[in-house]
């Protein structure tokens, strides 16, 4: 946590940052995954710009603070998070997915500065996030541990078992985030393989848990505020309502938005609406 | 070389050697985890638990987790030995094995026990005759099966700070002593350990002794025969199986696993591109466990001295 947290409209202007990145990445060969990239940016700017303690000139070193994408097919938003913390050069988002890419669409942490764990078969970053948050609790550090997965990733069994174990050894160094977007690849969550209320469940699991807009950014803020200031010997799931394709209202149209094609023209009708924003925002050089 | 192999129960059980061993390993680095996944009891290191609370950790009954969290432990700095029954430890969680710890290039070693059908009275259900095949595909990967407690120990020490996914199957219990307490071991070193010109015996882990007690009974009928243990099924030793193959010009491997993917095809690997030569396998035709004692299963699925004298005839009689 880097001391005096930012107004909304800070946040608000970083995510857009965020976004821009997420689309700059998705372009560079025309389509990728885009939904569940989109709908992590404003979550991304708060923790990237108030929280994570990431030092962009050493991103391995070992008194950082973890962040580790369980669905590890956002990969666009973490590098674009890194690009905005100036770990990454914005100009390597131009090589997602190139053959042999050094920046694969999922997280790989041996291709990829400040990414620290290689995730894409669902359900495991979890575990591997539990193994970091009681690392940093056998050595006593003031590490914390921030982890996202997805709402279809948590039919996994994996997770429930990484939930109880976050529970059992009282990790309230980890930090989760379930983008509750209500859409996987073969339809609504609740249709394919429904959640429930993932609060109660992640209560009921002994964590603390709380719902919250996934664009409300000052909510977020103060629920990871809360985590960090009031640790109370249990791991903190913050769910974030989204919308698949968040902040580009012809992906959030779409049917399935989960990977796709990007053709130009979409390109630029998704590009057009973040202008839109920014002039909102009143960010005169994005 | 010189060997203390008499068959009959060892010195020390396999399990005793892993306790002792992980509190030496706790004492020299303190980076050094063992996690279990609720067979602590089975493995007799519930007092480790106890005695090494920032060094031994219980996920309880969650094989896939307890994966992941020797993986995220890896990076926090730590260096974690994980134990399950064989079939728990490598089918049940290959791809967590495959990609969190190989693929994510980190470093966890993986204690599989009750291997083969040293599950014996647990039966099929935990009888997994599939680990070997299995483990060998994961790139840069160690496999082996511990032959006694001495080789056991030497590699439980030696892949410390091993990268990549090592993989050490072994018996609990019941593992005669073969090697002299002070024997050296290399990754990617077979031993020779009996001389001979007719066949060469290849084995790994406990076929090892069932090997020397094969060529003893040959070596009654005129038959002279060298015996090998592998020591790491992989990375084998290829100068040995081919020197091996160029001097005997016949070659029986014995195994405790499936012969599909385990140590018999992994010395047919070796030998169909570099040194064509006739070759017998035993272990595990292509067959799933059952319950029984050692001595009941080693019957029924040829592990025994007996199929090995049987199988090195017909090979030299070919």
């Amino acid at each position: 946590m880097s001391g005096q947290l930012s107004s909304e409209l800070e946040l608000k202007r970083n995510a857009l940052k965020i976004r821009k990145g997420i689309m700059q990445a998705i372009s560079a060969n025309k389509g990728g995954h885009i939904g569940g990239s989109l709908d992590l940016a404003d979550m991304l700017s708060v923790v990237y710009t108030d929280f994570i303690r990431l030092n962009p000139n050493n991103p391995k070193d070992e008194t950082r603070d973890f962040m580790i994408f369980s669905k590890g097919h956002a990969g666009p938003a973490l590098y674009a998070s890194l690009v905005f913390k100036g770990v990454l050069p914005a100009e390597r988002l131009n090589h997602l997915n190139n053959a042999d890419s050094l920046l694969p669409g999922h997280c790989d942490r041996n291709k990829v500065p400040g990414v620290d764990a290689t995730t894409g078969s669902l359900g495991q970053g979890l575990s591997i996030a539990c193994g970091v948050a009681l690392g940093a609790k056998i050595k006593q550090t003031d590490q914390k541990v921030f982890c996202v997965i997805g709402d279809g990733e948590a039919a996994e069994g994996q997770i429930w078992e990484a939930t109880q174990f976050a529970a059992h050894y009282k990790l309230d160094n980890l930090i989760a985030f379930l983008d509750w977007n209500n859409m996987q690849i073969d339809g609504r969550v609740e249709d394919v393989m429904s959640l429930g209320n993932p609060v109660a469940k992640f209560s009921a699991f002994g964590w603390n848990a709380v719902e919250v807009k996934g664009t409300d950014v000052l909510a977020i803020q103060k629920a990871v505020q809360e985590a960090f200031e009031h640790p109370n010997q249990k791991p903190t799931m913050i769910v974030l309502k989204t919308v698949k394709g968040e902040g580009a209202k012809c992906i959030m149209d779409m049917k399935n938005n989960h990977c796709i094609g990007l053709p130009d023209d979409l390109r630029n009708q998704v590009m057009n609406d973040l202008k839109q924003q920014a002039q909102a925002l009143e960010m005169e050089d994005f | 070389m010189e060997l203390r192999y008499m068959g009959g129960a060892p010195e020390k059980e396999i399990m005793h050697v892993f306790t002792e061993t992980m509190e030496e390993m706790f004492h020299e680095d303190s980076r050094v985890i063992y996690i279990d996944a609720d067979l602590m009891g089975s493995l007799k290191t519930s007092e480790l638990w106890h005695k090494y609370p920032k060094n031994v950790f219980n996920t309880g009954i969650q094989e896939a987790n307890m994966v992941g969290v020797a993986a995220g432990l890896y990076l926090a700095g730590f260096k974690p030995y994980i134990h399950s029954f064989s079939p728990f430890a490598t089918r049940r969680v290959f791809d967590q094995v495959f990609l969190s710890v190989g693929y994510a290039q980190k470093s966890v070693r993986i204690i599989g026990s009750d291997a083969g059908i040293m599950a014996t009275k647990n039966g099929g259900t935990h009888m997994c005759f599939e680990d070997v095949a299995l483990m060998r595909t994961v790139p840069g990967s160690l496999v082996l099966e511990a032959t006694d407690g001495v080789m056991f120990k030497a590699f439980l020490k030696a892949t410390k700070d091993r990268p990549g996914v090592t993989y050490i199957k072994t018996a609990r219990r019941g593992l005669p002593d073969i090697y002299m307490p002070d024997e050296q071991f290399e990754e990617g070193k077979g031993k020779v350990l009996r001389e001979g010109s007719d066949v060469t015996l290849i084995a790994a882990g406990i076929m090892v002794g069932t090997c020397l007690d094969a060529a003893k009974l040959l070596a009654d009928e005129g038959i002279s025969a060298r015996v090998i243990d592998i020591v790491t099924i992989k990375p084998i030793d290829e100068a040995l199986v081919i020197e091996s193959a160029q001097k005997t010009g016949a070659i029986v491997t014995a195994e405790n696993a499936n012969v599909i993917g385990g140590l018999g095809s992994a010395v047919c690997d070796v030998l169909s591109g570099k040194y064509p030569t006739k070759v017998e396998k035993v272990g595990i035709q292509d067959l799933y466990g059952c319950v029984g004692d050692e001595a009941f299963l080693r019957e029924k699925y040829g592990l025994t001295k007996e199929n090995i004298v049987s199988k090195v005839k017909g090979l030299l009689n070919r």
